[in-house]
């Protein structure tokens, strides 16, 4: 038996018995062994009942996808296997509970029977029957064994009592293991311990945030962004920064604009529906030059939509939301690493061209960890906003300077004889309300002209893939995560893919995108909306035209998925699944 | 906090050191001008430096206020001046924020933010110029126009009953609560000084008349009376008494309590980027 060491494990449960934490733990345990991993997870949208599934990828090389299908599924009842048995790999390993429900007689692969209830009952802790399957599967597949009690000391220990049991619990769990007859091929060799993270897009986006000097944040309770809120609540005060949960999503916005116009950089971060409502604020900071940091963490949409799903359609609303010409930048992280570094970028972005940045992630990156190399912070410049070169005399300094880079320079409250209005009117240099035609045209030139040198960057694309290629793909956000899987799949069968992930998406880097385009005959455009939002942006801004792959499930794309497409633009059969 | 030099300091600052170059676009005979005139009147008393002073407003007639002085003004969308304010003031503590605006702003659009603002009892003080009328959109109804109004938006009568914005505050928790009448000017500065000086929450509402869509000047001066000096304006129950009264219009100071004490808080250090990602190692 030829020994697999990339492998994902699927534990699935109903939403309160605990398979969420046990997915947690066994993505610790695998990290701290030295492997890479990268979780998905789904939860109700309730806050008590319904189904609840945690998957872990864990290997030995690094991984930047779910993965295609399910090796190992641990079904804790009934309707996990009726929910789940679809995603199996063929020859995928089942572990489940004999006593909630009998084998499946159409499972065809590798089957455990893990009485966890009974295993946890015997051990002396009846509600322990996730720690027992944290023990089975470490036990069975070698994730991170000898790592397991440190962290269920860390996660549970907080009552010795409880720990106790826990432990028994666990160890319980990994005897059991231990006597079974190991008949499937996947075994995690660990490569020894590394220094990396373990974190969620959430927890990176934070440290990012923080990293670039957060003065401020205010926001509004939402799926999937409310552990940022939550994060900035605990470290702001510490730091000497300021808080606001704010009333409603339009009041955190607008606290926002107030604290960065009072020259602190300032954050809050949301879902699809408080982006809605604070789109009317976003056409303010432009119309005025105030930087303010945005965090979207996309759901499903429209409306309420799906609250703890996955989606990328809230493109249009982050590129066009607002009334009127109104100029802003946007950014898109595809992983953990990125948030982290988008989000420091968001804030020097901002303070440089003094316009609003959104950062577009979403559910399934908030919420799924990562392991993440260590940041290199040496490249990090902290980049301010331009201020006033010297002190100024009385009437000198005009806000709104029509310089050589259009970039003007901005005083915050407190510095004398620079007293001006920060109005959404349109106004002139200094800053007066001034509606004539020749000063309209000039001004709504100014902001869009100063971000036009982006357009050139080269800094917020990612090349991957075959240098030339028949097929290329363009993509942004999470979905650059398959689409590198699928890239390297094609690779495997010596079909030759090209990709470019597209970092920033306003103003888009045509340069960039423009020598990919000279590279490739046919150009793919996967992303997880039904319209295709990406692919219209291309196609409106480079007039081409591509191949628009969408999904619309709340669920992101997998490798295989974007293979299939390539070989049907290659004119070949499906792929096989191996 | 503010920093108010209240008795001792020498004068330096005039009314007139207040004002901007820009002339206001007011219709003649504006309430608006009296009120701008009061604030410059209490500015000087208190003799805040304008590059201390930050003022921020929201969208009509009243919310230009902001350009027509020298200080740092925020002139933001309709209703949201509030926010606006309170994060600059969480951001910058050592500003003087005044929110100024009317009663569409305040009291309809931006209504939801009031009674948060008024909880939350920062140091900002709010002057409401409250003509009763949607001036700038030329004649439309608002919260605080009387029940049976007929304007070009309600042309059988407004059916609504107008709210009590007092009353609001009051419930909402504001530490400092006062009205005053534009044409009053001398009354409207000691408030709008008295309001300054109060460190929480200062709600000012103020009779402003619109002399072109809804001249109030002749019924304003047969309604307001000053509150009595028997009223104790720490009593809540009696100035919420005042608060809703509607046949006539008290002025003067409903409701002074000493402002919420600041909860405490982490000591602040050095944000150290290596240590914090200590936290997430494997």
């Amino acid at each position: 038996m030829i020994r697999k060491e990339d492998v994902v494990i699927r534990v699935a449960g109903e939403s309160g018995d605990g398979s969420s934490a046990t997915g947690e733990m066994l993505a610790q345990a695998a990290a701290r062994s030295g492997l890479h991993v990268f979780t998905f997870r789904t939860t109700p949208a309730e806050i008590k009942g319904g189904p609840v599934m945690f998957q872990v990828r864990a290997s030995n090389s690094p991984v930047r996808s779910m993965g295609d299908a399910v090796d190992v599924l641990f079904a804790f009842n009934r309707e996990a296997w009726d929910l789940h048995y679809a995603d199996l790999a063929p020859n995928a390993v089942l572990l489940y509970d004999p006593e909630e429900f009998a084998l499946p007689t159409s499972f065809t692969g590798v089957a455990y029977p893990v009485p966890i209830g009974k295993i946890a009952q015997e051990a002396g802790n009846r509600r322990g029957k996730n720690v027992v399957a944290l023990g089975v599967v470490a036990a069975l597949f070698g994730l991170g064994l000898n790592k397991l009690e440190e962290i269920v000391r860390a996660k549970l220990g907080k009552k010795t009592e409880l720990l106790d049991s826990n432990l028994a619990a666990l160890r319980a769990g990994i005897a059991y293991a231990q006597q079974l007859d190991k008949r499937d091929p996947f075994w995690m060799e660990a490569t020894g311990e590394h220094e990396r993270y373990v974190m969620t897009g959430n927890q990176a986006i934070i440290a990012g945030a923080l990293h670039a000097g957060v003065e401020f944040f205010a926001g509004y309770p939402i799926t999937p962004a409310s552990d940022i809120m939550e994060g900035m609540a605990v470290m702001l005060p510490q730091i000497g920064g300021g808080y606001l949960q704010a009333e409603d999503e339009m009041a955190a916005i607008m606290a926002c604009i107030g604290a960065s116009y009072g020259g602190k950089r300032a954050m809050t971060a949301t879902s699809g529906p408080g982006l809605s409502l604070m789109s009317e604020a976003i056409g303010y900071a432009s119309m005025t030059e105030i930087p303010v940091v945005i965090v979207d963490a996309q759901r499903g949409g429209p409306s309420t939509g799906l609250p703890t799903k996955m989606e990328q359609s809230d493109l249009h609303l982050a590129l066009y939301g607002s009334h009127g010409d109104s100029p802003r930048i946007v950014l898109a992280p595809a992983s953990v690493a990125e948030c982290f570094h988008l989000t420091v970028w968001a804030f020097n972005l901002a303070e440089q061209y003094q316009t609003p940045v959104i950062v577009l992630s979403d559910y399934s990156l908030s919420f799924r960890t990562e392991t993440v190399e260590p940041f290199d912070l040496s490249r990090y410049p902290r980049i301010d906003r331009l201020r006033p070169a010297g002190p100024l005399a009385p009437k000198q300094y005009r806000r709104y300077e029509l310089t050589a880079n259009l970039i003007s320079p901005m005083v915050a409250p407190g510095v004398a004889y620079a007293q001006y209005t920060a109005t959404g009117l349109e106004h002139n240099e200094a800053g007066s309300p001034d509606y004539t035609p020749h000063n309209h045209a000039r001004m709504t030139e100014k902001r869009w002209g100063k971000l036009a040198p982006l357009q050139h960057s080269h800094a917020y694309v990612r090349r991957f893939g075959a240098e030339r290629a028949k097929v290329g793909i363009i993509c942004w956000g999470t979905t650059a995560g398959p689409c590198r899987g699928a890239v390297y799949l094609a690779g495997q069968e010596d079909l030759p893919v090209a990709m470019l992930q597209v970092q920033m998406l306003s103003p888009l880097p045509v340069d960039a995108i423009n020598e990919f385009l000279n590279q490739v005959d046919i150009v793919l455009v996967p992303e997880v909306n039904f319209q295709g939002q990406f692919a219209r942006l291309l196609q409106a801004e480079l007039g081409i035209k591509v191949h628009s792959l969408t999904k619309y499930t709340g669920l992101p794309f997998s490798r295989l998925e974007i293979l299939r497409q390539i070989h049907a633009l290659y004119g070949m059969a499906e792929p096989v699944v191996v | 906090m503010t920093a108010v030099p209240i008795v001792s300091a020498p004068v330096v600052y005039k009314p007139a050191d207040y004002r901007s170059d820009l002339k206001p676009i007011w219709c003649p005979g504006c309430g608006d001008f009296g009120v701008l005139a009061a604030i410059q009147q209490a500015l000087a008393a208190v003799q805040v430096n304008p590059k201390d002073l930050a003022v921020v407003s929201g969208i009509g007639c009243s919310s230009r206020l902001p350009g027509f002085l020298q200080v740092y003004g925020l002139h933001t969308v309709h209703g949201r001046s509030l926010p606006a304010a309170i994060g600059l003031k969480i951001a910058r503590p050592d500003l003087t924020v005044l929110a100024v605006g009317g009663d569409g702003d305040f009291f309809s659009i931006g209504l939801g933010h009031l009674p948060h603002a008024a909880r939350r009892d920062l140091d900002i003080t709010v002057i409401v110029m409250d003509n009763a009328i949607y001036g700038l959109t030329k004649g439309q109804t608002s919260p605080t126009s009387p029940r049976g109004h007929v304007t070009k938006s309600t042309p059988y009568g407004q059916s609504a009953q107008p709210l009590h914005p007092l009353a609001i505050v009051l419930a909402s928790g504001a530490s400092f609560v006062a009205r005053g009448f534009s044409s009053q000017p001398k009354q409207l500065a000691e408030l709008i000084k008295a309001g300054i000086e109060h460190r929480g929450f200062a709600f000012i509402h103020v009779l402003s008349p619109c002399v072109t869509f809804y001249d109030t000047y002749k019924l304003y001066k047969e309604l307001v009376y000053d509150l009595p000096p028997t009223h104790d304006p720490s009593n809540l129950d009696a100035a919420m008494h005042y608060a809703v009264e509607s046949e006539r219009l008290p002025l003067g100071i409903f409701y002074r309590r000493p402002p919420l004490e600041p909860l405490p808080r982490p000591t602040p250090q050095p944000f150290d980027t290596q240590a914090y990602l200590n936290r997430f190692r494997a």
